[in-house]
């Protein structure tokens, strides 16, 4: 597929730009968020908790006084950099063994496969609870616990598409003129599973917020007083009574960043590879 | 005019006699739920540690002798009267007679045996059916068990000690019935039967746990049909239930839902200072905490009205001491550090400190009664100690890591708290404060070493009568003051808040009764 | 096909070692003494080491792990740390009420899922079609533990329609016979018993629906989609037969293969998610019990749950890899699924 057209085509698919465009937003929030955010998000103001919505407070004040549209904003920069670094995490050991399994068959296929058999035998959340009791609770070991839960998913991907395209002619054209296994698989198989990749990655980061956000919630993410949203969240289901914008405004926030990462993503796999429709 | 005023004098009188009439008769019958946190663990309370198992476990266990209902003075339970030998080793206890288990079986001398020996006694065949908590708090101290005849008993100790029936009143040490141990085996937890005035019905797991009126019960006999403890994790939902009359009874609410109580007239509330305190220990083997302007510059710095005002929503006195104020032995002397960043900062200049210096703050990661909101909490205190210079990170583990890293002394500053179970000073003194607790796993987190203090808690020990050991508890709080090993933060006011149909509701400072008295009008 | 079955049955066993040996070791890397908390805050180390001497924990990992795999050989998954209960006994009952709520859950996920996707694909474009696709892809991008919160403020704090935890209003009479709430009130005739558990089931089985509905109405329009393209299906149109006839009983029977699939796969989402919509809503099932457990370091207990999880994931791949097979029967040379 060429570049430019793909762009292009981006251009029309109205799901991936509408996707774009809330990714484009919360994005531009993080990277000026000092600059914007009406009050320090992480000293307390006793006198003022629990406040409502007002124009001093747009998204009204925690337990704690703090102003949650400060630390919503904050947050933003956290979640977004969850996503990056735990896809990162899961992409590239993932996509490694995916080829390797893929490519060489049985031998190698088969213990590999087995494995990620065993940790897709695990329900994700509580393997990612699991891996973060290892570690301790801190905003990156909740990113490799949810990085580390997701590789059998890569390597599943990249293996069933290696699978097709070892068969294809230009692969075994390859082969036949002595191409080394190493050389076929970076050179001329890796590039053609990059789209469905791409794909799943961009999929994988709205889940990969999500899980985050569920470990937060649960208590086992970053440390307080960082303000990430699925820890705001929690603090928020103790007000849910008295003051339910606590855990309103962080949900609403989750939210519009997965179904950004989700839109886009929907639009590229339209794009990029229609066979998985 | 006058007679007038008569005729309605009695007239109101008329009016109002019924009613208090009718308030004070109790009702018989109903049922009482009770919403609370979680699920028990064991209703074998000689196992249990946590609340949730205990609160269950005492409406239908009882001890040879057990606290009064608002107080944490000792009264006769199952022993009808008790006396200790000269040398102090020796103890006899007279138990009451007439007294059937819920299974039949008569209480007796051999069952009080047996109940305590297959916890002491590592050859009783019922020692392997368990797993024995906190001996040491509880009949730890206790060496043989004898039965004397039917309805005598001795406990021997090996060296006189003084808190022995402060001991026997705690929720540790129990008497089940013999018949019952023997049959159900490991299952007894979930099985129990005792003396008490509820009747263990049915368990369903992590949902309700349904006790009923014991009807051959030798004491005063329960008002109520039956009670089921509901689990409600959720301190909203529990709140919610309680609101909705889905519960009488609601436990361990968060201050803020305590203060929405208060205001709704549907509800009734009593407020009790505890025997607890939350504080923030400071490792004293730490190079900076081991210097004691350091630790006198943070005691200095940290608001605790305001901590009490946002976090315990007022349902609370600022701590000071090492133990509360209800109990004897109270150095009311003692001047606390005031709240003062200037004051602060001075000694903190003058430790060697002028620009502060980074620390860790762990956060417990659970709440307690004693500190409500731990990470809140927290997140305040490493704001005062940011005004004075001290860059505080916190930090937060799991329980269970917590308490292990905690006791192994990895922390800088750590919270945590106690709740005196038996209102002895030395409950707090010895355990959380002496050296002989500092060794990794160490209950003094401070990991704090002073031998006068040391010296003064152990003398205190072997002597039998609070006014001659008040005078050593006094001193040991003078040097705990100047020392600092700890910024005592709170004593929490507990709270039992339940619906207003309910009568004659007890409270005691550890929060723990039997039900036994409560009616609910129809 | 029984080569097929039997290697795949092989490969079970296999996992299932697997995820013994993982968990179990896992277990013992994070930190933590199951003693420790056991005892609680005043623990002398005495009383621990006690403790551990009990619990069998201070002999080596590999004798411990043979003396936990024999055991569980024998069928013995051992006794929970914390309640000193076997845990297969407070797996079951726990499991009963994790169930209740699962299949609530598939049953409102799957009738409403393909019936949004048929209709989606029936009328492709239309706005029925956008909304309900768009509705799809929110549902995949709430955090369902948001979703069960906001839920329960509006329909219990706010208009008090729906209770909001517990499977059943306590003080109500209940007999175990299956511990199957609903189940059993039926069976015992108790009608009240039974609207009421029904109204204790709405929203947690509907908070936890809510993704397996988004992905089973795409998966269902997409592949009516592709089915409806086929010819036959012009054909049986062109016979005149009408167009319900057509959709149901031609388009959607060849288009339920991946909806099958997908709804199986889902079932482990399922099961994840039950750990969240359980906390939320009280409901006193396995999730809820296996994070407790883990908590509370209660090893013999997490070892049950995840070693049952893994059960039955692996006899749903199984299942649904038998179904594809049968029902596709261009899969059996190869035997891959």
């Amino acid at each position: 597929m060429e570049k430019v057209e793909a762009l292009v085509e981006l251009k029309k698919n109205k799901t991936a730009m509408a996707g774009l465009i809330l990714i484009c937003f919360l994005l531009i929030l993080a990277l000026i968020g000092p600059w914007i955010s009406p009050h320090p998000p992480l000293v307390p103001d006793p006198i003022n908790r629990l406040k409502g919505p007002s124009w001093s407070h747009p998204f009204g004040t925690d337990s704690l006084g703090r102003d949650i549209l400060s630390r919503v904003i904050y947050g933003s920069r956290i979640s977004i950099i969850i996503g990056l670094i735990a896809v990162s995490i899961s992409l590239v050991p993932g996509t490694i063994l995916g080829l390797l399994s893929g490519f060489y068959g049985r031998k190698v296929d088969e213990p590999i496969m087995r494995g990620m058999d065993i940790m897709l035998a695990f329900p994700a959340i509580l393997l990612a609870i699991f891996i973060t009791a290892i570690l301790g609770p801190s905003l990156l070991n909740t990113m490799i616990a949810v990085g580390i839960v997701y590789i059998p998913h890569y390597a599943r991907i990249v293996r069933s598409s290696v699978l097709s395209l070892k068969e294809q002619l230009f692969v075994q054209a390859v082969r036949s003129l002595g191409g080394s296994n190493l050389r076929i698989i970076f050179l001329h198989i890796f590039p053609n599973t990059i789209p469905p990749i791409i794909v799943y990655a961009t999929l994988g980061m709205g889940t990969a917020v999500l899980q985050a956000a569920a470990l937060g919630f649960l208590g086992l993410g970053a440390q307080p007083p960082t303000p990430e949203w699925g820890a705001m969240l929690s603090e928020g289901r103790q007000y849910i009574q008295n003051a339910p914008h606590v855990a309103a405004f962080p949900g609403i926030a989750i939210f519009m960043l997965v179904l950004g990462f989700n839109l886009f993503g929907d639009g590229l796999r339209d794009i990029l590879d229609p066979s998985l429709r | 005019m006058k007679r007038g005023k008569l005729l309605f004098v009695i007239f109101m009188g008329l009016m109002v006699i019924p009613s208090l009439v009718l308030a004070q008769t109790p009702v018989k019958g109903g049922t009482l739920t009770w919403g609370r946190g979680g699920d028990s663990v064991t209703l074998d309370l000689a196992q249990a540690t946590d609340g949730e198992s205990i609160k269950g476990g005492i409406q239908v266990l009882e001890n040879l002798v057990i606290f009064k209902k608002d107080s944490m003075d000792v009264e006769p339970q199952l022993a009808t009267s008790w006396e200790v030998s000269k040398d102090g080793l020796v103890w006899t206890f007279k138990l009451r007679k007439g007294v059937k288990f819920h299974d039949g079986t008569p209480f007796n001398a051999n069952a009080v045996k047996v109940s305590f020996d297959r916890v002491i006694d590592k050859n009783h065949p019922f020692y392997k059916y368990g797993t024995w908590r906190y001996p040491a708090l509880g009949l730890g101290p206790v060496k043989e068990v004898k039965v004397i005849d039917e309805y005598t008993v001795t406990l021997r100790t090996e060296k006189p000690y003084a808190p022995l029936v402060a001991n026997l009143a705690l929720w540790l040490c129990p008497i089940l019935s013999p018949a019952a141990i023997e049959k159900y085996k490991e299952d007894i937890g979930r099985n129990p039967v005792g003396t008490g005035p509820f009747k263990f019905v049915k368990w369903i797991k992590d949902d309700q746990i349904i006790v009923e009126r014991n009807d051959d019960y030798w004491g005063q006999k329960s008002h109520l049909d039956r009670i089921i403890l509901k689990s409600i994790p959720e301190v909203s939902a529990r709140f919610m239930a309680l609101q909705s009359g889905a519960v009488d009874i609601a436990d361990d609410l968060d201050p803020d839902s305590i203060q929405m109580a208060k205001a709704n007239p549907n509800f009734k509330i009593i407020e009790r200072p505890s025997v607890n305190i939350g504080y923030l220990a400071m490792n004293t083997k730490k190079p900076i905490l081991s210097n004691k302007l350091v630790r006198q510059a943070i005691s200095h710095a940290i608001d605790k009205q305001t901590i009490i005002n946002t976090i315990f929503r007022g349902l609370a006195i600022p701590a000071l001491n090492p133990f509360p104020p209800s109990m004897w032995g109270y150095n009311f002397k003692i001047k606390d550090y005031e709240y003062n960043v200037q004051k602060a900062k001075d000694l903190l200049a003058k430790a060697g400190y002028p620009k502060g210096f980074d620390t860790e703050l762990w956060a417990m990661p659970v709440s307690r009664a004693y500190m409500p909101e731990p990470v809140k909490t927290a997140e305040l205190i490493q704001g005062y100690l940011a005004t004075v210079g001290i860059n505080a990170k916190i930090v937060r583990y799991e329980w269970g890591v917590y308490l292990d890293k905690t006791a192994k002394g990895e922390h800088d500053l750590c919270m945590l708290g106690w709740l005196g179970g038996n209102a002895d000073p030395d409950n707090f003194l010895y355990g959380l404060l002496h050296s002989d607790n500092a060794k990794p796993p160490a209950a003094n987190i401070a990991f704090w070493e002073n031998a006068e203090f040391g010296k003064l808690v152990k003398e205190a020990q072997t002597i039998f009568g609070k006014e001659k050991r008040a005078p050593y508890y006094l001193k040991t709080q003078e040097i705990f003051h100047e020392e600092a090993p700890w910024v005592p933060l709170a004593h929490s006011t507990i709270v039992r808040i339940y619906n207003k149909k309910l009568h004659d509701v007890p409270l005691r400072p550890n929060g723990l009764n039997s039900f036994q008295m409560i009616w609910k009008e129809k | 096909m029984a080569r097929f079955i039997s290697r795949r049955l092989f490969h079970l066993i296999f996992i299932l070692i697997g995820v013994s040996i993982l968990v179990f070791l896992m277990l013992r890397l994070i930190p933590g003494d199951p003693a420790h908390l056991l005892v609680g805050e005043l623990a002398s180390p005495q009383d621990i080491a006690r403790i551990r001497e009990k619990l069998g924990l201070d002999s080596s990992y590999v004798y411990q792990y043979f003396i936990y795999a024999s055991n569980l050989l024998k069928g013995d998954m051992g006794t929970s740390i914390r309640s000193n209960v076997p845990v297969s006994q407070e797996i079951f009952v726990r499991f009963l009420a994790t169930v209740e709520l699962s299949i609530a859950a598939m049953l409102i996920s799957s009738l409403i899922g393909i019936l949004a996707g048929v209709i989606s694909s029936v009328r492709q474009y239309s706005i029925f079609d956008y909304f309900s696709m768009m509705m799809a892809l929110v549902g995949i991008s709430m955090p369902i533990f948001w979703l069960g919160l906001m839920l329960m403020y509006l329909f219990s704090v706010k208009w008090g329609i729906l209770p909001m935890m517990g499977r059943f209003t306590m003080g109500l009479d209940y007999h175990v016979i299956s511990g199957l709430v609903m189940l059993d009130s039926l069976l015992s005739g108790d009608i009240q018993l039974f609207f009421n558990s029904v109204k204790h089931l709405i929203l947690p089985a509907f908070t936890l629906a809510t993704i397996p509905m988004a992905i089973i109405a795409r998966m269902t329009r997409s592949s009516m989609l592709e089915v409806m393209s086929k010819d036959y299906i012009r054909t049986a149109r062109a016979k005149g037969l009408s167009r319900g006839t057509v959709i149901f009983r031609h388009a959607l029977k060849n288009a339920f293969l991946p909806i099958i699939t997908v709804i199986g796969l889902n079932f482990g989402l399922l099961l994840g998610g039950a750990v969240l919509t359980e906390t939320i809503f009280s409901w006193p099932g396995l999730g809820r019990y296996v994070v407790d457990s883990l908590s509370a370091r209660d090893y013999p207990a997490v070892q049950g749950c995840i070693l049952f999880f893994a059960v039955i994931m692996v006899i749903v791949n199984l299942t649904v890899d038998i179904f594809y097979l049968y029902l596709d029967p261009r899969l059996r040379i190869d035997g891959k699924g």
